[in-house]
């Protein structure tokens, strides 16, 4: 079970969470045109990367945050957590 | 009856507490402290079970938790329990036990015909028989091999007995109470950190109970026990025995299996079975030890044939002697040990040690003994059938490969030792890359990976005086990091005997002429030859020889048979064996009952029960409850002796003359609040938003990006920043998350907060025909005319001094209206609504009722917005806002979606009225077409229609919206049915909606 520290909480096991997907893919505008593949790239194409991978995860028996993790997809090493609205360098 | 392999005196038993048991239905006796193992070898009993493949006899060949045999089904307490280890079961007085994998009795076994029929399974049999003809696999194949297979029966009685989990967190959990764990444990301890040390046994101590060792003037089992009683007494310490480590998982989080109750009669009052702990550790210290290795020659697997450290556990810890005339067989130093421990017994061992000429300490102190040694020599083969009887031994060359002249010795039990193999399952589990270790021909640990360290034996140190000199080191480092203390501890003076070098050695080659099975893996019954075979036919990867052959796949994991197997790979391949490589360790390293893994979470408690506040008043009034995810609903209110079908027909018709009330508290309700509330709604849902005026209600569907409908409700303007929005029962979390989402993620410029409020409120619904006169009487003082109160229209008002919200929607297709109180008035106002609707002939109405309702009027619900269909195929396309965005609308054009033949909701009515449509059947359009039967669409719900009096489905079918009319058979292969039915409209009462309005 991880151990994922929610930037709003603290350390929390990883029962308190559920998992949201990639969170480097941006919602495209509401109103912009945009093709089809712009489209389906939001929708459903994902790389599935082993390595270091940028995730969302909800603190759902907890805050409710959302909340950005980085994490090794192979190691499951976290290396850094982010709150939603947190740039990342 | 006497134990006549039991000796006078000495052992950690207790001799003045004699227990009884039953083996095989034979009634023995040990004592308190003994293992099932331990007993029946004082018994003189060596023959306890069958093998899995060839069911050869088979006896004990360890004394713990790396056993591969002596595997049996318990009987405790009117329960049973397969693959238990003898030698891990403690003895309670009235144990039950037998023997498994062996029909009639293990001393006749019809099976062991596999024996003599060997040279038609070798590796690889399974696969290459039994793939043809396809058709055989189901009759012949499958049902033959279960019937041969298995190690023990599953109960297939509820279990009774009661599993904990429990969670810990500590600063240094310690796996195993060897030296190096003691060791560790208390320089930590001493130094205030939070430590767990487990132990697997019973006893603490590891190896010191059975070495001949001396730490600071104390014997090693006294140095131990002086050790374990200072740690129990410190607060900061959590001391378990018969606590097995078996996992390490992520982020330093291990799991521990500990037995509880399993070595009593019976599980105490409010004790658990078994525990299972989940321990989140700053550091974690291996210390599990090492295992020894066979070594492998002809017929290796006979009982009495066992490892020599095992022999020497049975006889210091439980007095007991595997054989009177015992042969040890040894490539290294602890081999001795064992013989030497026979020898002060007053048993006369022989040695056979095959180095040629090898000197150390206790090399010496045996042959001063007066003990029988023969350098240079092995064991060929064992000869017995039922147990060792003789062996054959011989001179064996320098380069290993030669054999000489064969000569046959007596003996009763053959103790073999070929040298260590350290435990690094719990290291390699952590994601450690484990190193070959050239000096022990063995692997151990690599870099950490994790916050963990492996010490002593499982770290392939061997030595005592390193082993704790590393060990309190590792204790005091690692806890000094964390509690600042540092507390020095004078170390101990150790006294050991000096070991010498182990022999390069451990397969015996075969004798000109012979064909003995040599076995690798003792459970699996894997021998030389089947590895021989596997690469032969092209098999290299160790991991693809493991899984052809099954070497190492038995329930004991090969904690014997790997490295062997691993060694005759190399040996074959001419690889050397880090080349080769391990395959991967994988929790659990033992077995772990399935009622553990459970822990309390079965049945009703696998979930929270959720209950509305008007619960006990549907109970009081004979409702007949249904699971509705998390809530429990009245399904009916049975009247006399009605079943479901007549009290819901009742029920519902009730709702369609004159008034019912139905319990709808289970309905998601979310709070919405905020200047950007009405945006949010318009980006939510695919209809308009922006202008719903306060004290309005308005029916919404929102769709996932992907286009497909994900729920549908009503949302109430409470005032003008303040909405209340509803979702169904099922995705009320669901719909809270994804507000959550856009809110924080996507949108965070909008101004809106979102809770869910679905325990604040008790909801009631009131439909029927006489639902206004009804409300008349609840809220005398709030005009609820049609002009006062129209559809979807929300008024604020008093029940008789409760505060309530009523909302005039319908989910029935009448008059209806929803009253809203806080819960704790849910009762009151359930009360007073039947209280007062009595002259309106009021009766409540469970979620069956609720279903006929809304399937004869059309109304979509889970089971058509089933994550498959879109707004169109539910006939929701009207509510699809063209002017302005919203989730899911680009993927809207879609081909799929956009299709002329679309699939559309309809309505099913069978040709007969008569005939009841089973829910999940399919459409077809011709019930005579050969299989596979084109499907058209499928029913999604069905009702019996109060309105008509016949029954009634929901289906969606393809084409749909041009099907109406049209006659099409119901199949359901399920039920044997097939149903000529006629296509309609899914509105099947009040098509133009007039009744809600009225």
């Amino acid at each position: 079970m991880l151990h994922i520290k929610c930037p709003h909480c603290g350390m929390r096991s990883q029962n308190e969470f559920s998992y949201g997907g990639d969170a480097s893919v941006k919602r495209p505008e509401l109103n912009k045109e945009i093709s089809d593949e712009e489209w389906d790239n939001f929708v459903y194409n994902r790389k599935s990367l082993r390595g270091k991978h940028l995730e969302l995860w909800q603190h759902l028996s907890g805050c409710r945050q959302w909340i950005k993790v980085e994490r090794d997809t192979a190691t499951h090493e976290i290396f850094n957590t982010y709150k939603a609205d947190e740039e990342i360098s | 009856m006497t134990q006549k392999f039991r000796i006078e005196n000495g052992g950690l038993i207790n001799r003045d507490k004699k227990l009884s048991f039953k083996f095989n239905g034979k009634t023995y006796f040990g004592y308190e402290g003994d293992t099932l193992a331990s007993a029946l070898i004082a018994n003189g009993v060596h023959l306890v079970g069958r093998s899995f493949k060839y069911h050869r006899p088979r006896g004990f060949f360890g004394a713990g938790v790396d056993e591969p045999y002596a595997i049996v089904q318990l009987y405790r307490n009117n329960e049973t329990e397969p693959n238990i280890k003898a030698t891990e079961q403690e003895l309670f007085e009235g144990l039950e036990a037998k023997s498994v994998n062996c029909w009639p009795s293990v001393n006749f076994d019809i099976g062991a015909i596999n024996n003599f029929l060997k040279i038609f399974l070798p590796a690889g049999f399974y696969y290459k028989t039994f793939m043809w003809p396809k058709s055989f696999w189901y009759r012949v194949y499958e049902p033959f091999i279960r019937k041969a297979a298995g190690l023990g029966v599953a109960s297939t009685k509820h279990d009774k007995e009661r599993y904990e989990h429990k969670y810990e967190y500590c600063d240094l959990l310690i796996a195993g109470s060897g030296p190096s764990g003691l060791a560790s444990a208390y320089a930590a301890a001493k130094n205030g950190a939070r430590v767990i040390l487990a132990e697997d046994k019973p006893r603490f101590g590891g190896s010191l109970l059975t070495s001949d060792v001396n730490i600071g003037n104390q014997s090693g089992e006294d140095w131990a026990n002086s050790i374990i009683s200072e740690l129990k007494e410190m607060p900061n310490v959590i001391v378990k025995n018969r606590s097995q480590v078996f996992g390490y998982y992520d982020h330093n989080m291990l799991v521990m299996s500990e037995k509880v109750s399993d070595h009593l009669p019976k599980t105490k009052k409010h004790h658990p079975k078994q525990r299972l702990w989940y321990i989140r550790a700053k550091q974690v210290l291996i210390s599990s030890g090492s295992i020894e290795r066979p070594l492998v020659f002809g017929n290796n697997d006979t009982p009495g044939v066992m490892l020599s450290s095992a022999a020497k556990e049975y006889l210091k810890v439980y007095g007991v002697l595997v054989g009177k005339n015992p042969l040890v067989f040894t490539n290294n130093d602890s081999g001795y040990e064992t013989a030497i421990e026979f020898k002060k017994n007053g048993i006369n061992p022989i040695i056979l040690d095959s180095r040629v000429n090898p000197q150390s300490e206790i090399i010496d102190e045996a042959i001063n003994l007066g003990i029988k040694i023969k350098f240079s020599y092995v064991v060929v083969a064992a000869q017995g059938y039922k147990k060792v009887s003789s062996a054959d031994i011989a001179k064996i060359s320098d380069d290993k490969k030669q054999l000489g002249t064969i000569e046959n010795i007596k003996c009763d039990c053959i103790c073999v030792s070929g040298f260590w193999t350290p435990t690094i399952h719990l290291a390699s589990q952590s994601g450690n890359k484990t190193k070959f270790k050239e000096e022990i021909d063995a692997f151990v640990p690599g870099t950490s990976k994790q916050n963990e360290t492996t010490l002593g034996a499982a770290n392939g140190i061997f030595t005592l005086e390193e082993t704790l000199k590393d060990s309190f080191m590792a204790g005091q480092d690692l806890s000094k990091k964390i509690t600042n203390n540092d507390n020095k501890i004078s170390f101990p003076n150790v006294v050991e005997k000096k070991s010498s070098q182990h022999d390069k050695f451990w397969c015996v080659p075969l004798p000109k002429g012979k064909s003995y099975k040599r076995f690798l893996d003792f459970q699996n019954d894997v021998a030389v030859s089947d590895i021989e075979i596997a690469l032969k036919e092209g098999y290299r990867s160790i991991e693809h020889v493991k899984r052809y052959t099954t070497l190492g796949m038995a329930t004991d994991q090969g904690k014997t048979s790997n490295l062997n197997g691993l060694q005759l790979v190399s040996d074959i391949e001419n690889k050397v064996v880090p080349a080769v490589g391990h395959t991967t360790f994988r929790p659990p390293y033992t077995p772990i009952s399935i009622g553990a893994i459970v822990g309390r979470e079965v049945g009703k408690h696998s979930k929270p029960t959720r209950k509305s506040p008007m619960h006990s008043w549907h109970e009081r009034n004979n409702a007949v409850f249904v699971d509705a995810g998390v809530w429990l609903r009245p399904r009916y209110y049975k009247q006399g002796n009605e079943n479901l079908f007549e009290a819901s027909k009742r029920e519902a018709k009730n709702v369609r003359t004159n008034v019912g009330v139905c319990d709808v508290t289970t309905l998601g309700k979310i709070d919405i609040k905020g200047p950007d509330s009405a945006e949010l709604l318009n980006r939510v849902y695919t209809n308009a938003w922006l202008k719903l005026p306060v004290g309005k209600a308005r029916y919404g569907v929102m769709l996932r990006e992907d286009g497909i409908v994900m729920d549908d409700g009503t949302t109430t303007r409470i005032s003008e920043n303040h909405y209340h929005m509803t979702t169904t029962t099922a995705q009320a979390a669901n719909v809270l998350s994804h507000l959550e989402y856009y809110l924080q993620l996507v949108w965070p410029e909008l101004n809106v907060n979102v809770v869910s409020t679905t325990e604040q409120w008790a909801g009631a619904a009131i439909a029927g025909p006489k639902s206004r006169k009804l409300l008349e009487k609840l809220f005398p003082n709030n005009d609820v005319s049609n002009e006062g109160l129209p559809f979807m229209g929300y008024m604020e008002s008093e029940l008789f001094g409760v505060k309530a919200r009523i909302f005039r929607i319908s989910f029935s297709g009448e008059l209806a209206y929803e009253v809203n109180v806080e819960s704790d008035n849910g009762q009151f106002m359930w009360e007073k609504i039947i209280e007062l609707g009595q002259e309106f002939q009021v009766q409540p109405y469970g979620t069956e009722a609720l279903s006929t309702l809304r399937i004869e009027m059309g109304h979509v619900a889970g089971s058509e917005l089933d994550g498959r269909t879109i707004s169109y195929d539910t006939s929701l396309e009207g509510l699809i806002s063209k002017k302005k965005d919203f989730i899911g609308k680009r993927s809207l054009n879609r081909e799929a979606f956009t299709s002329s033949d679309r699939q559309k909701i309809v309505g099913v009515v069978p040709i007969d009225k008569k005939t009841s449509i089973p829910e999940g059947s399919h459409l077809v359009k011709d019930a005579q077409a050969p299989l596979p039967n084109k499907k058209l669409g499928h029913i999604s719900a069905s009702c019996w229609s109060v309105e008509h009096d016949n029954p009634f489905s929901l289906a969606i079918l393809k084409d749909g919206k041009n099907m109406i009319g049209e006659k099409l058979f119901v199949m359901s292969p399920l039920k044997n049915k097939v149903i000529p039915v006629e296509i309609v409209s899914s509105h099947y009462v009040d098509p133009k909606g007039e009744r809600v309005r009225s």
